[in-house]
Parts: structure tokens; C-alpha cells; sequence
């Protein structure tokens, strides 16, 4: 078989060789706990320092704001538990959106269910973009947090980030962003942002997975989620994941000193799929048009399933993903899909093909000349496709 | 995730098609996860002759229908009444335990395909 051609990079990304190599001396020569008072732990201490530093320069932070957790989920749980219940004596009204990661979903629910706490989900129009007149509504006086993703993972649709803090401002609103899927992509300033907290997540960015950030604006209220020692400022406990800490660091900052570079060569790649995939009867691009990730090519197929497109890909050596129900563990289609007002039997012929920096003109062309085939194929087999021609007729 | 034969029967369906003059059509669709699939088959002294089917679903539901086609054509409908999801599953060397469900799609599909038959022959 040919090289595996791998188009799910918004689930995960290698990581980069030079990341790879910035970590070793972690595991092995420089293995100190950054607490400890000797040598090598005062190397290991310098770098972490360092990485700090790194990461707080390409937000435009300074690095007492930076807190190091175990990855994205680790930081959409800090942000929200710790806001909530740090600033519920002011209110217990939080605001987020339909379309947003699990991450955020599930811990909305469980303070919702077992803290007492309101939530409002924001509905999206049919791009995915959150509609900024209903943030407006939702607002009150009881109100401590908004939390809206930066771009979402599925389809790629980035929101009115600045817009938004304009509004949580003008209310005395923190406004977090779950920036996972933005990462090693989009501008992260978080002064033109306007936002006051932040999540990242390394394997997004080709850097390790079990490593990412939470930015926290200074003077955040915030109560911290992982209790015991005394690191990232009494803020979160744990012996610090030196190695990771330095892959993310070096990794974001690769991603950011070549930006144009690597958005270029991803959004060439994404332009010539969708070009491709669109021409196919049937098919429908999903998110919005142009305000997308870069790498991120989202599209839905009329009359046949998700998981057996993916199936399908994989004899040929393609590597996808799909929002149909069969493919999540829970056999739910895609909420994403359902806020956008997918109709459900479309959302679930979902697939999602997302690029980087190791695909090449030669992968798309693979991809493109078999994808219809694939497609063909299914379609023929199913009892929907018949439907609509005999209608026609 | 899947069996070598559960993949051989999604790259190489059995019985896939429509009987125009079909004796019995059965459909049945599955709410949790949106699968469908569609049994025809043709009676011909109480045996099923023949058998084909259209399924919109995963690797498993496509699996699931082309096994379920193979196990009955020749039989009795009394026969083929009584092949059960499991006997399905275990064919085809097993299905994760989240999959199970679209087997049952497909021997339903097929029982109802026969009730069809018989609802006919009443009239």
C-alpha cells in the first residue's frame, strides 16, 4: 500500500521533528522537578521559565497570566468551574453556544445539574456563526461568563471574536474562548481579542498531546479545580510536565513564525478539496464560505452515511472524519450539524477532510480522483438515492 | 473495529439491488442512528428464490444486510423467519458491542419483507 494520507489534522497533528527534539533532554538529563533546589532542576525550572515566556509573548501576555494544564479540556473545565464558583455570590448565569466542544458542553451541564447554576446556549445560523443579537438578550445582571469558541473543530467557522468582547465589556461580562481548534492558525493577541481567558491544546499544533494552556487575564476571579502543591501560582497543583511544557512552547512558536506559510499551504490544499468535492451532484459544503479555518474542508453528501465514506477511505488509505451518528461513541449525529439547521438524515453523510503541513498537491489528487467513486458507490446501494430520481421523473 | 468478514462484506456486498416485481418489500429504519435498509425478495413454492437489498448506513449495516441475504436465499420462509440478529452478528464473526443494533435492522428488514408476502396471500 502507497503512504498512508493522513486529512484529520483538526483531530490531531505529528508532531513537528524540531518539537521532538526540544523535548528529549526533559526525559532523560534534564528530568528535574522544576521545585527542587539542585542543578538539574534549576535547568528544568529555566525552561519551563522560559516556555512560559514563549507562550506569552505570542499571546501579547505577560507570563504570570499563563497557566500550564494537562490539554484543552483541562482548560475549558478551569476556566468555567473556576469562574463559577469563584464568582457565584455575584451570579449563576453563564452564557455559551450551541456548537461548542464537549469540553465546554458537558461542564456547562454539570453545573448546571449539580450546582444550580443557568445556562444559555446561543443559537448559530446556518454557517455556524453565533448571532450576536441573541448574546445581547441573554445578558443580565445575573450573568458571570460568556463562553464562545474561537473557530469550531467540525466545520471550521470562526466567530465575531472582537465583536463579542465589545459587548461582555460594555456589561462587566469575563468572556473566555475556547481556542483549540484557532491555534497554530488564527491571531491570538489576546488585547485585540478583547478576551479574558483562553484555552490551547499542543497536538493541535504539533506539539504534544496531554500539554496546553489556559491564559487567565490578571485579576481574574478564578477558583483553581486541582488542589495540592503550590505551581502555576496556587492556580494548578501537579509537578510540572517539563517536557510538554517545552514541546508546546517550541511547537506554538514554529506555528506562529511561519504562519502565512503554513496557512498558505494548508488553505491551497483545502481550496483545490472543496473545488473538487463541490463539482460531486449532491454534495454541500457546510460552515461558512469563506470566514472558515484555513485547513478545513467540511462538506455533507446527500443520501449516503458517514462512517462507510470513512470506512471506505481507509481501504484506500485515507485517514477522515465524519459528525454521522454512527461514527461517535454515543450514536449521536453532530450537534454542530443540528444548530446549523442541517436537516438530520443530510447531517449524517457528514465527512470532514482537514489539511496540513505534511499533505501534498499529489494527496488531494488521490483524494479527488476517488472520492466520487466512493461516493457512486454507496449511492447506488441505497434506498434514498432511488427516491429522489423517481421523484423527478 | 470490524471482522476481515464483516470489511469483505462491506467492499463486496452480496444481493445488492431492487425486484421490480418483487412478492414482499420490507423496510426498516433505525431512529438512534438513522440507518435504513430495504429487503425485496421472490417467493417461489414457499422457498425465497431470491433476495436484494438497498441499505443507507455504516460498515456494519451494509455488513449486516449482505450476511442476511446470503444466510436465506434457498430457504423456507419458515426458515428465514427464524434467523435471528445474533445468528447475523455471528456470521459475520461478531460486531462491537455499539453495532449491534444495525443487525437487527437487517434480519427485521427481512422478516418484514416475508410478513409483506403473506399479508398478499390473505387477500
Amino acid at each position: 500500500m502507497a503512504r498512508f494520507i493522513y486529512l484529520d489534522h483538526a483531530a490531531t497533528t505529528p508532531v513537528h521533528p524540531a518539537v521532538v527534539e526540544a523535548m528529549l533532554p526533559y526525559f532523560t538529563e534534564k528530568f528535574g522537578n522544576p521545585s527542587s533546589i539542585y542543578s538539574i532542576a534549576r535547568e528544568s525550572r529555566q525552561a519551563l521559565d522560559g516556555a512560559r515566556e514563549t507562550v506569552a509573548e505570542l499571546l501579547g501576555a505577560s507570563p504570570s497570566e499563563v497557566i500550564f494544564t494537562s490539554g484543552g479540556s483541562e482548560s475549558d473545565n478551569l476556566a468555567l468551574k473556576g469562574i463559577a464558583f469563584a464568582n457565584r455570590h455575584k451570579g449563576t448565569h453563564i452564557i455559551t453556544t450551541e456548537i461548542e466542544h464537549h469540553a465546554i458542553l458537558h461542564t456547562c451541564e454539570y453545573l448546571e445539574k449539580r450546582f444550580g447554576f443557568r445556562i444559555t446556549y446561543l443559537p448559530v445560523d446556518e454557517y455556524g456563526v453565533v448571532k450576536l443579537d441573541a448574546l445581547e438578550v441573554a445578558l443580565t445582571p445575573d450573568t458571570i461568563l460568556v463562553s464562545i469558541m474561537y473557530a469550531n473543530n467540525e466545520v471550521g467557522t470562526i466567530q465575531p471574536i472582537q465583536e463579542i468582547s465589545r459587548i461582555t465589556k460594555e456589561r462587566g461580562v469575563y468572556f473566555h474562548t475556547d481556542a483549540v481548534q484557532a491555534g497554530g492558525s488564527l491571531n491570538l493577541d489576546v488585547d485585540r481579542l478583547g478576551i479574558d481567558l483562553l484555552s490551547l491544546s499542543a497536538h493541535k499544533f504539533r506539539g504534544p498531546k496531554g500539554v496546553g494552556i489556559l491564559y487567565a487575564r490578571r485579576g481574574t476571579g478564578m477558583w483553581p479545580q486541582q488542589q495540592g502543591g503550590s505551581q502555576e501560582r496556587n492556580r494548578r497543583a501537579g509537578t510540572e510536565n517539563t517536557a510538554g511544557i517545552v514541546g508546546l512552547a517550541t511547537a506554538l512558536k514554529l506555528a506562529y513564525d511561519n504562519l502565512e506559510a503554513g496557512n498558505a499551504h494548508a488553505s491551497a490544499l483545502r481550496d483545490r478539496l472543496v473545488a473538487g468535492i463541490s463539482a460531486l451532484p449532491g454534495s454541500h459544503l457546510t460552515g461558512h464560505p469563506t470566514n472558515r479555518l484555513p485547513n478545513n474542508a467540511s462538506f455533507v453528501f446527500d443520501y449516503v452515511e458517514g462512517e462507510s465514506i470513512l470506512l471506505s477511505l481507509d481501504m484506500l488509505g485515507i485517514g477522515a472524519s465524519s459528525g454521522s451518528a454512527c461514527t461517535s461513541s454515543t450514536l449521536e449525529p453532530s450537534h454542530v450539524l443540528k444548530a446549523m439547521g442541517v436537516p438530520i438524515e443530510r447531517a449524517h453523510g457528514s465527512l470532514r477532510l482537514t489539511t496540513g503541513r505534511d499533505n501534498t498537491d499529489e494527496d488531494m489528487d488521490y483524494v479527488l480522483a476517488h472520492l466520487p467513486g466512493i461516493v457512486e458507490r454507496l449511492r447506488a446501494m441505497s434506498p434514498l438515492a432511488g427516491a429522489e430520481t423517481a421523484q423527478t421523473a | 473495529m470490524y471482522s476481515e468478514l464483516v470489511m469483505e462484506h462491506f467492499s463486496n456486498p452480496r444481493n445488492v439491488g431492487e425486484i421490480p416485481d418483487a412478492d414482499g418489500v420490507g423496510e426498516e429504519g433505525n431512529p438512534t442512528c438513522g440507518d435504513i435498509m430495504k429487503m425485496y425478495i421472490k417467493v417461489e413454492d414457499g422457498r425465497l428464490k431470491d433476495v436484494k437489498f438497498k441499505t443507507f448506513g455504516c460498515g456494519a449495516a451494509i455488513a449486516s444486510s449482505s450476511m442476511v441475504t446470503e444466510m436465506v436465499i434457498g430457504k423456507t420462509l419458515e426458515e428465514a423467519m427464524d434467523v435471528s440478529n445474533r445468528q447475523v452478528a455471528e456470521s459475520l464473526g461478531g460486531l462491537p458491542p455499539t453495532k449491534m443494533h444495525c443487525s437487527n435492522l437487517a434480519a427485521d428488514a427481512l422478516h418484514k419483507a416475508i410478513e409483506d408476502f403473506r399479508a398478499k396471500q390473505v387477500r
